[in-house]
């Protein structure tokens, strides 16, 4: 009996090894057949992977033999890659720093070239109960900074209901994130976050995690919008008129926190890279940018919802 | 008669002579071609070992002379800022905290639950019971760590959430459950084999002198299985040390010093994770991300020695 069960466990385990090994065949066949055409390597920047995404997607129909491959990671993990000449475009959610773009040049001996593909508004998501509807910059410095910090939404005059502990959750990203470094840069002056906050891997994971926590706060690209968050107006200063991160807002430049997203590619893009960067920048590449909840750059391509 | 045996033998003699001969003409090539390559798996396992330490000293080393580094800071400073534009701080001791709290929390979780079933296996139930719990206890061993930390994110935050009050869902305590149910399934089968090891003999003594099932387990067979019930703990520690896909999602990834049970906090392990993949290659923040994981090294190694000097004192006691 225990013989039998042996030899019957034995079975089964090859079958197990000989399915793998045929899974590993079929991949290998798969990565053949999209050997024969071109490829092109696309990282970075998490705020716009999705976009990215929907982009290679439709692009598939436009020209089926360009094969596109999109990884985020953050902006400087994006750039640190064209950097290796691991990658031929770069996506970055902030500029390229001037020491990013020397070591570019010296490790491949191409000039970075930057292309502009979306404008991006970065928004503050508060859980829906939140009864906040606007917030000044100075106010989002005492969130995340560590000057005369707030520590909870009674010091900022603002009583959530049915929670009795009020402390802010803050949220951020982790330090790779061009979102993290704009947002250091924009509100908090360059000035270090104060620690203590949840540093997520992604936009997805901010609006998450402020969906599902009703004391939080986060940040993110305008896109992530769920029907568990809600969007702040933002404030310069206490007497500013307060604007929401829209479409209008992001192009006059009115909202403070608008951004302009960017592809980077090692010297001036040919073949594929060219082809599917008009292709981006055209007309059909730009109404996805709006229904992803972007900025077109192309003001003809807006879609009013 | 007599010659012709003896002639006999020494032919059987020359014949096996002769195929030993011809046997190991075909066959010793082979034979040591063979051990030589067990030999060489054998020492394969120092020369990995070997060419860690050497890579990762190698890459993490040169940060400890420069001068933007202070050892004292890196052990003792809670300021983690490693791409602050204004001041960079390589602080580790929060994350430190956060690993080492962690940890200890899982296994006071862990522990009953983990003898309890272990217990509970191989004293008490019957044996289809035992046949069908131990298949599931080795599945549960099979889930994937990042499936946990699925868990942990989406199942256990809600519920830390309702239950607790806490403002948060992601924090100390949703990791150390988390770590508790991966490590428990270790503690089991190994805490079980511990007690399957103790004679038969013992049950039958204590037995025949008139002792209960419960006397039974407590003053003779967890004292007799003590070493393997050590073992089975530390080893449970040794997966809660090392875990980091898990943890990185279920902890809430803050770099803070827990006050409370429900504070998010940020264990080494998910911190190296989280960071080395953006770190530039051979930068100051690359280096430091490896002297963490030397730190790392180093408590898993005196958790280890502890485990030792721990069971050799049980055994003296003995």
């Amino acid at each position: 009996m225990t013989i039998k069960n042996k030899s019957l466990r034995r079975l089964s385990k090859k079958c197990i090894l000989f399915s793998l090994f045929l899974f590993c065949l079929v991949l290998l066949q798969c990565n053949k057949r999209a050997g024969g055409s071109e490829t092109i390597q696309i990282k970075g920047s998490d705020t716009i992977v999705n976009l990215v995404q929907a982009w290679v997607e439709a692009f598939r129909l436009v020209d089926p033999s360009i094969d596109i491959e999109v990884s985020g990671g953050g902006s400087g993990v994006g750039i640190a890659a064209l950097e290796r000449g691991a990658v031929d475009i770069a996506t970055a959610s902030r500029n390229i720093k001037v020491d990013e773009a020397k070591a570019v040049i010296e490790n491949t001996g191409k000039e970075p070239v930057e292309f502009i593909i979306a404008f991006d508004a970065l928004a503050l998501y508060v859980n829906k109960n939140n009864p906040i509807d606007s917030i000044t910059l100075p106010d989002l410095a005492r969130i995340y900074g560590d000057d005369n910090r707030a520590h909870r939404w009674k010091e900022l005059g603002i009583t959530i209901p049915n929670v009795r502990n009020d402390k802010i959750i803050r949220t951020s990203r982790q330090s790779s994130s061009g979102t993290y470094e704009f947002f250091r840069e924009k509100v908090l002056h360059n000035k270090d976050f104060s620690l203590g906050s949840c540093d997520m891997n992604g936009s997805k994971e901010v609006v998450e995690l402020v969906g599902s926590t009703k004391t939080a706060i986060g940040y993110s690209g305008m896109g992530y919008a769920t029907h568990e968050i809600k969007m702040l107006k933002l404030m310069e200063k206490a007497d500013d008129t307060a604007y929401a991160p829209t479409v209008e807002n992001t192009l006059s430049k009115k909202y403070p926190l608008a951004r302009s997203l960017q592809m980077y590619t090692l010297g001036q893009p040919k073949g594929a890279i060219k082809k599917f960067l008009d292709w981006i920048l055209s007309e059909d590449g730009q109404r996805l940018v709006a229904e992803n909840g972007f900025v077109p750059v192309k003001s003809t391509a807006i879609v009013h919802d | 008669m007599h010659n012709q045996t003896v002639m006999n033998n020494e032919t059987v003699k020359a014949g096996l002579k002769r195929t030993r001969a011809k046997r190991s003409l075909l066959s010793v090539s082979l034979e040591k071609l063979l051990e030589l390559i067990i030999r060489l798996s054998g020492i394969s396992a120092i020369l990995f070992v070997l060419a860690i330490f050497f890579f990762v000293f190698r890459e993490a080393i040169p940060i400890t002379f420069s001068e933007h580094f202070s050892i004292k800071e890196f052990l003792t400073s809670t300021a983690w800022y490693p791409t602050s534009a204004v001041n960079v701080r390589y602080g580790t001791f929060a994350l430190t905290v956060g690993s080492l709290s962690i940890t200890f929390l899982s296994v006071v979780i862990a522990l009953p639950f983990g003898i309890g079933a272990a217990i509970y296996i191989s004293e008490f139930c019957g044996a289809k019971l035992k046949e069908s719990l131990k298949i599931i206890i080795e599945l549960l061993a099979a889930i994937p760590s990042v499936v946990w930390g699925f868990i942990g994110l989406t199942v256990m935050s809600k519920v830390i959430v309702a239950v607790t009050g806490a403002p948060l869902g992601v924090n100390l305590l949703n990791g150390s459950i988390i770590l508790a149910l991966m490590s428990v399934p270790i503690i089991v089968s190994i805490g079980e084999d511990a007690l399957k090891a103790v004679p038969d003999s013992y049950r039958e003594a204590a037995l025949a002198q008139g002792a209960t099932k419960w006397q039974i387990v407590f003053r003779v067979l967890l004292p007799a299985a003590k070493n393997g019930l050590l073992a089975a703990v530390l080893l449970g520690v040794g997966r809660a040390v090392g875990e980091t896909m898990a943890v990185l999602m279920a902890t809430g990834h803050a770099v803070a010093i827990p006050t409370s049970l429900v504070d998010p906090i940020r264990t080494l392990t998910a911190n190296i994770a989280a960071e080395l993949g953006e770190a530039p290659a051979k930068s100051d923040h690359y280096r430091v991300l490896f002297l963490t994981g030397i730190l790392l090294f180093i408590i898993t190694f005196a958790i280890n020695l502890i485990a030792d000097f721990v069971i050799r004192g049980v055994k003296g006691k003995k």
